[in-house]
């Protein structure tokens, strides 16, 4: 059993992003976990991976909790420098308070996985894994339900360029005020 | 962002993509494909035949006609044997969700009258999409994403290629996205307060569940992705828990306050 969980909180004024990977030594999750952290500066993040199974993101929770041990962490000061003196592949860009952050590659039982992180103004504004693990055809079935969800609050269909919208049943009626149909129209 | 600072980011991948829609069993099906065929003779008729594949469930399937196998076996006028093979298909994967859902999941369920009722819309959509896109999956050197009403089932041939991506719905503001799901190869479907119509239920209370706004679940088969997102619905605050029972089944839980759970498998 595996399984790659993400929390991105939406309250950012310098981005700390942590990629930790462990085995889980519990015994229902008998193969391994990755956790992926986004904590902030000065901002509210909490993020727990348990081995239940389940983890839950609560949005004012002011402590941050690292996933360990953590192999890999990817930094940007405040005054936007880049400093990352573990990682390589850090890319930090700052000017009128905007940042992208990219994370080490973490290298996951299913390979290579790296998240990028875009932060405006304190909030982010884009999210995005920019590198996946899809080395064969084995690995990317297994990818259909172990890629990370990016959970955040502060996307816009946008600037988050996706391709489809899941969300509750859209009826014929519904579908011209919904964003699947923004969709279409930019395709056709 | 400035163009310097732009400049610097990794070069998004850009692969033409062409998009298709029509309406079906009362919803938009949302075809997006990339790849060989996207706009030729070839994926002109691999749509068409989604679409006729769709509208012949409609009609076969259908509790909004009272000449569908469904309501004529629902007020007893016919019997299961007198129905085509996927009648019998569709009843025994209700029958398999009830059972592993304990009941929660039901497409018996009684009417306003009492008497039980044959619903198995609940099973229908996922099943019937996953079964249409046989058509897309002949398609060689072609991804396809294909979308009824928000679940939908994707394929990526090319390990080079980037993901589908994605987003899941908002409950609270149905314009914006709460989570984006990259996906190459596999299913997502999404549960929760219809936009529209009727509200799902738990099918051993018959109450409307409370706590939960949505429930997105993804796995490889859509028939079950749209099943499990539903039986973890309608159970309301037990939605998450019951969801780290199932195997292969990645879970995203949007509460009514707002905060989320993931499960994964």
């Amino acid at each position: 059993m595996k399984r790659i969980v993400m929390f991105l909180m939406s309250t950012l004024t310098a981005a700390v992003l942590l990629i930790g990977y462990h085995t889980s030594t519990s015994s229902k999750a008998a193969g391994g976990e990755t956790s992926f952290v986004a904590t902030a500066g000065s901002g509210a993040t909490a993020s727990a991976a348990d081995p239940a199974g389940t983890s839950t993101s609560q949005s004012a929770a002011p402590t941050s909790q690292p996933a360990t041990p953590t192999s890999s962490a990817a930094t940007s000061s405040p005054a936007g420098e880049s400093a990352a003196p573990t990682s390589t592949a850090v890319k930090s860009t700052t000017a009128s308070a905007s940042a992208t952050v990219a994370g080490d590659v973490a290298d996951t039982r299913w390979g290579p996985v790296q998240v990028q992180l875009t932060v405006q103004d304190g909030k982010i504004t884009a999210v995005s894994v920019i590198q996946y693990p899809n080395n064969n055809g084995r690995d990317q079935e297994i990818n259909a339900t172990a890629l990370p969800i990016l959970v955040q609050e502060t996307l816009t269909a946008q600037n988050a360029k996706i391709d489809m919208v899941s969300g509750a049943t859209v009826t014929s009626d519904g579908y011209l005020s919904s964003l699947q149909s923004a969709l279409d129209k930019a395709g056709l | 962002m400035s163009a310097a600072e732009y400049a610097l980011l990794p070069e998004p991948i850009e692969t033409p993509t062409t998009r298709y829609v029509q309406f079906a069993m009362g919803m938009p099906i949302s075809l997006a494909l990339r790849g060989r065929h996207i706009d030729d003779d070839a994926a002109q008729t691999a749509w068409t035949q989604v679409m006729n594949q769709l509208h012949q469930v409609d009609e076969d399937f259908s509790t909004y006609r009272a000449e569908s196998y469904i309501s004529r076996l629902d007020r007893g006028e016919i019997a299961l044997s007198d129905c085509p093979p996927e009648v019998a298909e569709v009843l025994a994967i209700g029958e398999t969700a009830r059972r592993e859902s304990s009941g929660a999941f039901n497409i018996r369920r009684p009417g306003i009258d009492g008497r039980p009722r044959l619903d198995p819309t609940g099973v229908v959509k996922g099943w019937a999409v996953e079964r249409a896109a046989a058509a897309l999956e002949a398609l060689p050197h072609t991804d396809f994403c294909l979308s009824a009403g928000g679940d939908m089932t994707c394929r990526t041939l090319d390990p080079a290629s980037p993901p589908w991506r994605v987003g899941i719905e908002d409950p609270a503001d149905r314009s914006r996205i709460i989570a984006v799901v990259p996906i190459f190869t596999g299913a997502v479907a999404t549960s929760g307060t219809a936009h529209r119509g009727r509200h799902l239920r738990d099918a051993r209370t018959h109450r409307i569940p409370t706590g939960v706004a949505s429930v997105t679940v993804i796995t490889r088969s859509l028939t079950w992705a749209d099943i499990d997102a539903t039986a973890a619905y309608v159970q309301g605050l037990d939605a998450a828990t019951w969801l780290t029972t199932r195997r292969g089944r990645t879970g995203l839980v949007v509460w009514e306050d707002g905060t989320t759970t993931t499960t994964g498998s």
